[in-house]
């Protein structure tokens, strides 16, 4: 006798395998497409995994909650990845040492204009305090975006969101605007959307190629710090 | 490959550990690819090993943000009474902070560096 659907779905729903599982095949499908697109960065697999994974939650009532017990075995990854970029880094790291002064100006410059310019635009179209504070990390890797929130005054958990949406914003339409720029020096382009879109920038120059990718880490990596130590200071003195 | 990886989570754990001593506000991780990075200019380079693992790693970066990006939705309602200053707000400080970065480096940028030496397309 085989036991009722419902029973089956009871089991798979307490598991970690179905949230693992799902997440690999969202991805794998999105990267198909991705990559029937050419590459397309309107096609970003991250923007249409979690487009799918959403839609799939949402239809089978299932809870972020048990989707996340599967998928932290992805999730964790993250940290020794992270740990990795130093590879690249230092398989670059003669051009990165040749452009100490661009690349430390380039920082600041975007830096600022990332935390500032949130700030103001939400300001100016009348969006709260704490929702424009909220705004201010958002160019930063979520760990230290959510920790600069919480300080200065934002809602972390808004934070987070708005992270992921900058980093897709900045993976999917960073190749127009460098485009439009007639701007070709791939240490360049990585590098802007490693300060503009942090980790999901980073993971789409790394698509694109090595040099890129590595200087996008960089921006990722130099930004994070800086944004945590500046941004405090900043808005202090602007009260 | 396993060896490889043990060697990433140690650098990592190395980076937790020092980041919650001395408080820093950069992540374990963070600190753990300075320190790899450190380590390697010591030793003169990856080995295979590590070289081919990080790349696989790296290569299939964006699904790791995948689980994260999910939660989105559970957040979503956040976003909903003030979603149109904040999609302004978003739009157009991922350009403008693309578009400053990108133009203060090459304003900067060394004549002789030949730009985009070797590698082909750029993100």
């Amino acid at each position: 006798m085989t036991p009722p659907i419902s029973e089956i779905w009871v089991y798979l729903s307490a598991s970690p395998l179905l949230g693992l599982t799902i997440t690999l095949l969202a991805y794998q499908g999105a990267f198909w497409l991705y990559r029937r697109s050419g590459m397309n960065p309107l096609a970003n697999p991250v923007l249409i995994a979690v487009t799918i994974l959403v839609l799939l939650l949402t239809l089978t009532a299932t809870s972020y909650e048990t989707y996340f017990a599967g998928a932290q075995f992805v999730h964790f990854l993250l940290g020794p990845a992270t740990v990795a970029l130093a590879v690249p880094l230092y398989t670059q790291f003669r051009r990165v040492r040749s452009l100490l002064l661009p690349v430390l100006a380039g920082l600041v410059a975007g830096s600022l204009t990332a935390a500032l310019s949130a700030i103001a635009v939400a300001r100016l179209f009348g969006a709260s305090l704490p929702t424009q504070l909220s705004l201010a990390p958002k160019s930063v890797t979520t760990p230290i975006a959510m920790g600069i929130a919480e300080r200065i005054g934002g809602i972390p958990s808004l934070t987070a969101v708005l992270v992921i949406i900058t980093g897709i914003l900045g993976a999917v339409g960073a190749r127009y605007i460098f485009d439009a720029m007639k701007l070709r020096d791939p240490a360049i382009r990585g590098f802007a959307i490693g300060v503009a879109s942090h980790g999901i920038g980073t993971a789409r120059a790394f698509q694109v190629s090595e040099q890129a990718g590595a200087f996008a880490a960089l921006a990722m990596g130099l930004n994070g710090a800086l944004t945590a130590l500046l941004l405090p200071l900043v808005l202090s003195w602007m009260q | 490959m396993l060896a490889a990886l043990t060697q990433l989570l140690v650098f990592q754990l190395l980076g937790e550990v020092v980041a919650r001593w001395l408080t820093l506000p950069v992540p374990g991780p963070v600190l753990g690819m300075l320190f790899l990075f450190l380590a390697l200019a010591l030793r003169g380079g990856p080995g295979h090993e590590l070289q081919a693992t990080s790349q696989n790693l790296l290569q299939h970066l964006s699904l790791l943000f995948v689980p994260a990006g999910a939660g989105i939705m559970v957040h979503l309602h956040r976003v909903a009474d003030e979603w149109l200053p904040l999609l302004l707000s978003l739009v157009i400080s991922t350009a403008a902070t693309l578009v400053v970065t990108a133009l203060v480096m090459k304003l900067l940028m060394p004549a002789q560096a030949a730009p985009g030496a070797a590698s082909g397309e750029a993100p």
